[in-house]
């Protein structure tokens, strides 16, 4: 094409532990167009994006910018050529005012002074412009997600960016403040920049996206113009899973209702409601999986049963008693465990031994003491044998967490949360990232649990382990529950995809009666 | 009693106190401005007080001795800058072993060069003179109370003038509190986070310098053992009860120095001394915690 700006050729990066981040990925991106790059968690578009701006160096490809080749090893330097990012997480530093921020870096100056004043004044065209309102005065601090978002595109926009990438820009923004990113976006595609938007949503996608570059797994896909494409063939382009692992497991028998969550909803501290009117109810003797593209809810929902908020909206029965507004240690005593979602900041304390943090949550009970003091040998019995039954590979319970793989370290928060003997639990992302031998003892324990007449709310961004581990599934999009499938193998990868990316939705009826 | 406080020689000697507090306030306000731990403030000062007078004796003019203690605080604070952000120890137990290794080595150095253990008395180094400004110095109350200071006492308030302008209004200045606060933000825009760092190492270990310098060379006229005695931590608290501000730093310097003076004065009364030198503590303690209330007030309003 005449008139292509960047041209990523045959990207390659594996990374120094074996993984295969991107595997011969092409991005062609045209002059003054918005070009979606899309793909689920882990599809290498940020590895992607990063070998771009030079912070991670690639293993083979070749890189065009306005049909010259470039090879640049730092972010300033690529600024320089003209490329910006807008990064998911800002890049701004809080105590300092707006325009200090954006001109970070490229101060202009008066003698030996920067020149306030026309660092001002340059601010104040940018902003008026690209239509951009901020007070180039205020502190950053003050500001809300909304407007930092506009701050980094000023930052972009002043550094003399023709090509600016946006990671995820909405994935932080209210609905109302999503539309004006879109006004703002076009502004900018009519005034002769080029975009690369990355999103997993779809549905924004096609309201403002010319093209779409879709990446699976670390490989490219393929490219598409956004008008000659269906919802149904994006997502099944997107989403599709390798099987590696199956389970055994027997036909599920449900018990009795053993969770009820009834209109909870939750907005959190940056204002944003995560939670919209989630009802669902789980039996004694089932997995039920929770689906969805990371980010829409899920990972608070988990947290909002295990008391981890306040200003909880909705009810939360438990055994026919309320838990909303009890405290950790009650959700706990009445019988509920749960394996978080970073093993490394909530899971365990990794300066601390094995069997310290194996008892970390039950020092207050009277079977490890004795006369009011913790009774070494039997805590050390305890871990030994918590040690041999869940295979936790160390030298011996007094070595520390921290030293651990992260495949034994989730099996010491697995092992202390299963032998809490709870009659709920909850796994939040229970296997990421570590290696096929502990996933599989993951699972195995978890159905056993379930066979024992447990309840488990399995949390998973992994689909593979959603579709195969679950009883039933919950698909939540954008804070909701979009789907219900009471049995898991009802449904489609394809079909939950388009579920997962809030192409289709199942009303209540729906939802309930299946 | 008041007029024991109201009196000139009263604000005099605040001042005179104030001064080396100020230096370690300004040195910590740097070290925090660009992000660095600033609890070797002590040692680093301490360590400057010894090499002032040595410096001044070997080069036989007290401008030599400072310019020396100031060189030997950029060098020490790099150091722990090496320490701390190359090798990634623990600031706090970096900084612990910089002060316990200053007021070891002093020693040991003050034995080397002088035969004695206590002090460096017995050089007969130089000193920095005291000056009398014209015109001021004849007007009454004003004239004793802010004339006749040390040069580094009114070199102090200067420094405290330009590091205003240099921290606020200029682009190094803008670099050093980025990449104090947000080192990722920083070197995003192409900002060598490292350069900046030292950059405020060095000044603010070279503002060391000069509160030990201070000491040893005005103060008083030679290096005595242990003589930074707690300066650089208050003038830790001075820089966090002043919020970091050039002018609020100052200001808590001078509370500072005026609680100290307090206490020097009051022991000309008949009061127990013991009561008298808990005084500069005391102020300490309250003053840090009226900052901390305001502060929790103020983040409340969010």
């Amino acid at each position: 094409m005449g008139n292509e700006i960047l041209r990523m050729e045959q990207i390659t990066k594996i990374y120094p532990n074996g993984v295969m981040a991107n595997k011969e990925v092409n991005l062609f991106v045209n002059a003054g167009e918005i070009h979606a790059l899309m793909g689920e968690n882990g599809a290498g578009k940020s590895t992607l994006m990063k070998i771009l701006f030079g912070i991670e160096p690639k293993d083979s490809g070749k890189i065009y910018f306005k049909g010259k080749e470039i090879n640049t090893q730092s972010a300033a330097e690529t600024i320089k050529l003209g490329i910006g990012m807008v990064h998911q997480h800002f890049m701004l530093v809080e105590s300092l005012r707006v325009y200090e921020n954006v001109i970070l870096g490229m101060e202009p100056k008066k003698g030996l002074f920067t020149d306030k004043e026309s660092a001002i004044q340059l601010v104040k065209d940018m902003a008026k412009k690209y239509n951009l309102n901020v007070d180039p005065m205020a502190k950053v601090s003050d500001l809300s997600v909304g407007v930092k978002q506009k701050v980094e595109i000023l930052k972009v926009l002043v550094r003399g960016a023709k090509l600016l990438i946006l990671d995820e820009p909405t994935a932080v923004l209210t609905p109302q403040e999503t539309k004006e990113l879109f006004e703002q976006l076009i502004l900018l595609k009519q005034n002769g920049h080029t975009i690369i938007f990355i999103s997993h949503k779809i549905k924004e996608v096609r309201q403002i996206c010319d093209n779409i570059t879709v990446l699976r797994g670390g490989r490219y896909v393929g490219t598409m113009p956004v008008a000659d494409s269906t919802e149904e063939e994006i997502s099944r382009f997107m989403v599709g899973r390798d099987v590696v692992l199956k389970v055994n497991k027997s036909p599920a028998k449900f018990g009795d209702v053993l969770l009820d969550v009834q209109n909870v909803s939750y907005i959190n501290q940056e204002n944003k409601k995560v939670l919209n009117n989630v009802s669902f109810q789980l039996k004694r003797g089932q997995i039920l999986g929770v689906a969805g593209v990371e980010g829409n809810g899920q990972n608070e929902l988990a947290e909002c049963i295990f008391g981890f908020y306040k200003n909880v909206q909705g009810k939360i029965i438990f055994n026919n008693q309320n838990i909303l507004e009890k405290s950790i240690h009650d959700i706990r005593t009445l019988g509920i465990s749960y394996i978080p979602e970073d093993r490394i900041k909530t899971g365990v304390a990794k300066d601390v031994t094995i069997w310290e943090n194996l008892v970390s949550d039950r020092i207050d009970s009277k079977e490890l003491k004795q006369k009011g003091l913790l009774n070494g040998k039997k805590i050390r019995d305890m871990t030994k044998k918590l040690i041999a039954d869940f295979a936790i590979l160390c030298k011996n319970e007094d070595q520390q967490a921290g030293m651990l793989s992260g495949g034994n370290m989730q099996k010491v928060v697995v092992a202390r949360e299963f032998s809490a003997n709870p009659e709920l639990l909850i796994a939040n992302q229970p296997t990421r990232g570590i290696d096929v031998g502990a996933n599989e003892f993951i699972w195995k324990k978890i159905v056993e649990q379930r066979d024992a007449g447990k309840g488990i709310l399995l949390i998973s961004a992994d689909l593979n382990e959603v579709m195969e581990l679950s009883d039933s599934i919950l698909v939540m999009c954008d804070g909701e529950p979009a789907a219900y499938f009471e049995n898991s193998k009802d449904i489609t990868e394809y079909e939950l995809g388009m579920y997962m990316l809030g192409i289709k939705k199942q009303t209540e009826q729906e939802r309930r009666g299946a | 009693m008041i007029d024991v406080i109201l009196s000139t020689d009263f604000f005099f000697t605040t001042i005179r106190v104030m001064t080396p507090i100020l230096f370690a306030a300004l040195a910590c306000m740097v070290f925090t401005k660009g992000g660095i731990d600033s609890i070797g403030t002590e040692g680093i000062m301490l360590s400057c007080a010894l090499a002032g007078p040595l410096g001044s004796y070997i080069t036989k003019s007290a401008f030599g001795g400072v310019i020396i203690a100031m060189i030997i605080g950029a060098l020490l604070s790099c150091l722990f800058g090496y320490v701390t952000i190359y090798l990634k120890s623990e600031p706090v137990l970096a900084g612990i072993a910089l002060n316990t290794l200053a007021s070891g080595l002093t020693i040991f150095v003050i034995y080397y060069a002088t035969g004695e253990k206590g002090s460096t008395q017995s050089l007969m180094s130089p000193t920095v003179a005291n000056v009398h400004i014209p015109i001021l110095k004849d007007i009454p109350i004003l004239g004793a109370v802010f004339s006749g200071h040390s040069i580094l006492t009114y070199l102090g308030i200067f420094i405290m003038i330009v590091l205003a302008f240099f921290i606020y209004r200029t682009p190094a200045g803008l670099r050093i509190r980025s990449v104090g606060e947000n080192p990722e933000a920083a070197k995003s825009v192409g900002i060598n986070v490292i350069k900046y760092k030292y950059m405020s190492l060095i000044i603010a270990g070279a503002l060391c310098g000069l509160g030990g310098a201070y000491m040893s060379m005005s103060y008083v006229s030679f290096f005595s053992k242990e003589m930074i005695a707690g300066r650089g931590f208050i003038g830790m608290a001075a820089e966090s009860m002043g919020r970091g501000t050039p002018w609020g730093v100052t200001l808590s310097a001078l509370l500072f120095g005026a609680a100290d003076s307090l206490a020097i004065r009051l022991q000309l009364l008949q009061l127990p001394a013991q009561l008298i030198q808990t005084i500069p503590y005391v102020i300490t303690i309250i003053a840090i915690a009226v900052y901390s209330y305001t502060r929790s007030k103020q983040k409340k309003k969010y």
